[in-house]
């Protein structure tokens, strides 16, 4: 499928690349069902470099999607959950064992590679040796700057916060610590003055 | 903007101090120990800093970098160990045949080029010779607040490790010597392999050791955040060369023995500068017209800058050629 | 002097107020007739007595009612002081330099007793005398970061310098002009400021990390940095955006000298001797329009800069809808005469205002 290209935008604002290998003495892969495309590109560059690979794969509500294709690359473990959420409990086991050397690929929509990104960071890796490779909704994670709240998969600016129902623009400054985008109240100096809602980057 | 006059008290940023013990360690390496003249406390500093010890060599100011190597904690004593160098510039050869307890000197406030990664959840020290000096500050600092390390350090012969005995008697299990003339080797593959997560190594030494450190561990799968370096140039002497600094409007003449910073000093133009190694871009100079070929030997200037020859580090690079206009 | 500390609010009713003595040593920013962008660093090594440059840490008539402030946002939202957990010796180093600073400058204010690692502290404004064992957290009621600036004018970023970059990693961030430390935290320099628009552009960053990587323990730097605020509210922060933006909109013609306040930073850095961080204290200072322009250069000045600011510029710092509005004001007080070079009021120099 054909890849997003994310307008050029602020310093804070991620960038992702394209996977490919790299010398590593573990290997650890995340990826939605978009982003296992991405995980079979690389298997397309080096295909010994999965087999030694503990791949967790999400791919949400999409049933049986591309799951025999990666059992098929003969990674050294394949996990396939429901969500995230029910995850993260291994993620954060897998890097709790994991020594240095190890090398983590993400691939797939940005709340996910985010928020893989912050269990990583917090388990001592940086986020410059994190590979990253954006496939699929360009739907994004913001965090109400007011209430703290959590928004997923927002696809419209401005946008209703979940959690405290403020309306908000979103900004393009990240935290890589939240794995979140910042929206900001859109009428705080004119209450009531809320423009209709656009389409992220249209 | 200058929002304020100033009232800057100068001098502020240098500390005068007295010798208080001279340690000969081995055939090569001296410590000295200083104390404030003042009697009062030194700053607090933090592991891996160094300082600029200002020597006055018969009417030559001398200026050279040392690790600080003594415990941070301590604000009572600060203390270097120098290595000797008879093939150099004569800063260390001074301090070993000139500098006795009771003659007084004056160090710069400490600077850090090599700081310890506080993230660290383990720190693993690997020292080349005289490279073993800014672990052993932090070493001590480790030790008071209950970090993880291990200190693998390679050395020449027994009768040269200094330090080597001490810090194999107080960390049996942490601390590990490698003497050349026994063919020991520090196995570095195999210290690389099994660290955990959040492992952070430190290098001080010679340039091919500090290298090959770097290369195997990205071959291993180590982010390059994770490893650190710090090696200590001393500036190279070299043909005499002419500059013209075209600000102060004066020719002055760089001699074999001493760098082009310290011939600008000596000329009593004042340049900026921290470590006098070529790393910490403070002395950084416009080119404003060159004729001949640059001899840059700093970390700081990146390939393109080297190549373009509109900047030099008068710190440790050299010139050779018919004509250099510097913006100084 | 003694200071005569204000009983005095930064909410609500509002009843913030400068004396004539705080008008006069107000840190006005402009040192000419029109503003730029500029990395405008010095030496924070003193200034003229009584100015706000001359110690340290500025303590001044607000100090006690601006530490209620403070009080106020923290209990409201802790969240606005944090420290990641390889900060703490970072904010031991900001707790021992604020203590020793303010013992040795006013010492008629402040008293720091030490006896090795047993220190006692003594806040005689504030009616502290605490003992404790310096670099043991157990022996203060909270971290040591948050312990000190809660006691200090100010917000403070403790910087961790890894690598020839800064990075955010604590702080204590309640009086900010608009940024959020709960979401900042942990960001490299460039990342933190990547929304300020221009500026990235012209190279400032850049050239403000070279400097700021180089600044060293003993010599210490400054620069102002300003906005404007409409009431004088110390938090204007992204989280209560959504309760004081719409202040913004209350200004008439008959409130504005009142209601508007020039808003200025005093932007120090210090290298921290233990940590190797960097402290980054931004200290805030209001001054409402009616009390500016009873100095007569500010007036004049003000008011231009405030009249040729790039658009870009006025939008950021949040005041372009209220422009026509504070130029109309701020014209009353420009008589087109020249105005002297640099910062100072120049009372006994500078011609009173034409009419």
């Amino acid at each position: 499928m054909s890849r997003f290209q994310f307008p050029e935008s602020i310093r804070s604002r991620p960038i992702y690349g394209t996977l490919e290998p790299r010398p590593g003495k573990a290997h650890l892969m995340i990826a939605d069902v978009e982003g296992a495309e991405a995980l079979l590109d690389l298997a397309a560059l080096d295909a010994d470099l999965v087999r030694r690979a503990h791949i967790i794969y999400i791919p949400k509500g999409t049933g049986e999607t591309h799951i025999e294709t990666l059992r098929a690359l003969g990674p050294a473990q394949l996990h396939v959950a429901p969500s995230f959420e029910a995850s993260v409990q291994r993620i954060r086991r897998v890097l709790s064992d994991a020594h240095m050397g190890l090398q983590i690929y993400l691939a797939g929509t940005e709340g996910l590679m985010g928020r893989s990104q912050a269990e990583a960071m917090q388990a001592g890796i940086p986020h410059s040796a994190i590979q990253t490779e954006h496939r699929g909704s360009v739907a994004r994670r913001v965090q109400c700057v007011h209430c703290k709240g959590i928004t997923e998969d927002v696809l419209t600016d401005p946008f209703v916060c979940a959690h405290c129902g403020l309306n908000l623009f979103v900004r393009d400054h990240y935290s890589r610590r939240l794995a979140a985008f910042q929206g900001v109240c859109i009428d705080a100096e004119d209450p009531g003055n809320v423009p209709e809602p656009v389409e992220l980057y249209k | 903007m200058s929002a304020a006059p100033q009232k800057t008290k100068a001098g502020a940023e240098k500390i005068d101090v007295t010798v208080s013990a001279v340690v000969p360690l081995n055939e090569l390496v001296t410590r000295f120990e200083f104390r404030r003249t003042d009697g009062r406390p030194f700053p607090p500093f933090s592991a891996g800093a160094h300082t600029v010890v200002e020597m006055n060599d018969d009417g030559r100011t001398r200026l050279n970098p040392y690790s600080l190597m003594s415990d941070p904690a301590d604000t009572s004593t600060y203390a270097i160990s120098v290595r000797r160098d008879d093939q150099g510039r004569g800063g260390s050869l001074y301090l070993h045949t000139h500098v006795g307890v009771g003659d007084r000197l004056t160090l710069s406030y400490p600077v850090n080029l090599f700081p310890l990664d506080l993230r660290g959840r383990k720190h693993v020290f690997l020292a080349g010779g005289i490279g073993i000096t800014p672990f052993m500050a932090m070493i001590a600092h480790l030790d008071r607040m209950g970090g993880a390390w291990e200190l693998h350090y390679a050395c020449r012969s027994k009768a040269l490790g200094t330090y080597a005995e001490d810090l194999m008697q107080a960390h049996p299990t942490r601390a590990h010597v490698y003497y050349d003339d026994q063919n020991q080797r520090i196995a570095l593959e195999d210290l690389l392999d099994g660290q955990p997560l959040g492992t952070h190594v430190y290098v001080c030494g010679p340039k091919g050791m500090i290298d090959w450190v770097h290369t195997t561990a990205a071959a291993h799968g180590w982010p390059d955040e994770n490893v650190h370096s710090e090696e200590f140039l001393a500036p190279q002497p070299g043909t005499p060369f002419e500059v013209y600094l075209s600000r102060s409007d004066i020719t002055i003449q760089v001699g074999e023995s001493e760098s082009l910073l310290e011939a600008i000093e000596r000329c009593g133009v004042d340049a900026p500068f921290l470590c006098r190694g070529g790393a910490c871009g403070q002395c950084e100079t416009d080119v404003v017209e060159a004729e001949g070929t640059f001899e840059h030997r700093d970390h700081w200037l990146d390939d393109d800058e080297h190549a373009s020859g509109k900047k030099i580090m008068p710190c440790v690079s050299r010139f050779d050629g018919k004509k250099l206009v510097l913006d100084r | 002097m003694t200071i005569q500390f204000n009983e005095e609010t930064f909410r609500d009713d509002y009843s913030f107020r400068n004396s004539d003595w705080a008008i006069r040593r107000f840190p006005f920013p402009f040192h000419e007739d029109s503003y730029m962008y500029s990395v405008n660093m010095e030496q924070h090594q003193g200034g003229p007595e009584e100015s706000v440059y001359e110690k340290r840490f500025d303590v001044d008539e607000h100090y006690v009612a601006e530490m209620q402030d403070r009080a106020l946002v923290l209990a409201e939202d802790p969240l606005r002081c944090q420290s990641l957990p390889h900060m703490t010796l970072a904010g031991w180093d900001t707790l021992e330099l604020i203590m020793v600073s303010k013992s040795e400058d006013s010492p008629d204010l402040f008293e720091l007793h030490r006896d090795g690692d047993r220190w006692r502290w003594i806040n005689k404004p504030m009616g502290i005398d605490h003992t404790f064992t310096f670099l043991d957290e157990t022996t203060l009621p909270c971290g040591p970061l948050e312990y000190i600036t809660r006691q200090a004018q100010g917000d403070f970023a403790v910087l961790d310098q890894r690598g020839d970059m800064l990075y955010m990693d604590a702080g204590m961030v309640t009086t900010q002009a608009d940024w959020s430390l709960d979401f900042d935290i942990g960001m490299d320099f460039f990342e933190w400021h990547a929304p300020v628009p221009l500026a990235n552009e012209m190279g400032i960053f850049k050239r403000a990390l070279k400097f700021l990587l180089n600044v060293r323990q003993g010599s210490p730097a400054r620069r102002l940095n300003w906005t404007m605020t409409v009431n004088p509210l110390l938090d204007t922060s992204p989280e209560n955006y959504h309760k004081w933006g719409v202040q913004k909109s209350s200004l008439t013609p008959a409130n504005i000298g009142a209601k508007q306040h020039l808003r200025v930073e005093l932007q120090t850095f210090y290298r921290l001797p233990r940590s190797n961080g960097l402290l980054f204290p931004i200290r805030c200072y209001l001054i409402a329009f009616q009390d500016l322009v009873t100095i007569p250069k500010w007036g004049r000045r003000l008011h231009r800069v405030v009249r040729d600011l790039p658009e870009e510029l006025a939008d950021y710092k949040g005041f372009i809808a209220n422009r026509p509005l504070m130029l109309d004001y701020l014209g009353q007080y420009d008589d087109g005469l020249p105005t002297s070079p640099g910062v100072w009021p120049d009372l006994e120099t500078e011609p009173p205002l034409q009419t």
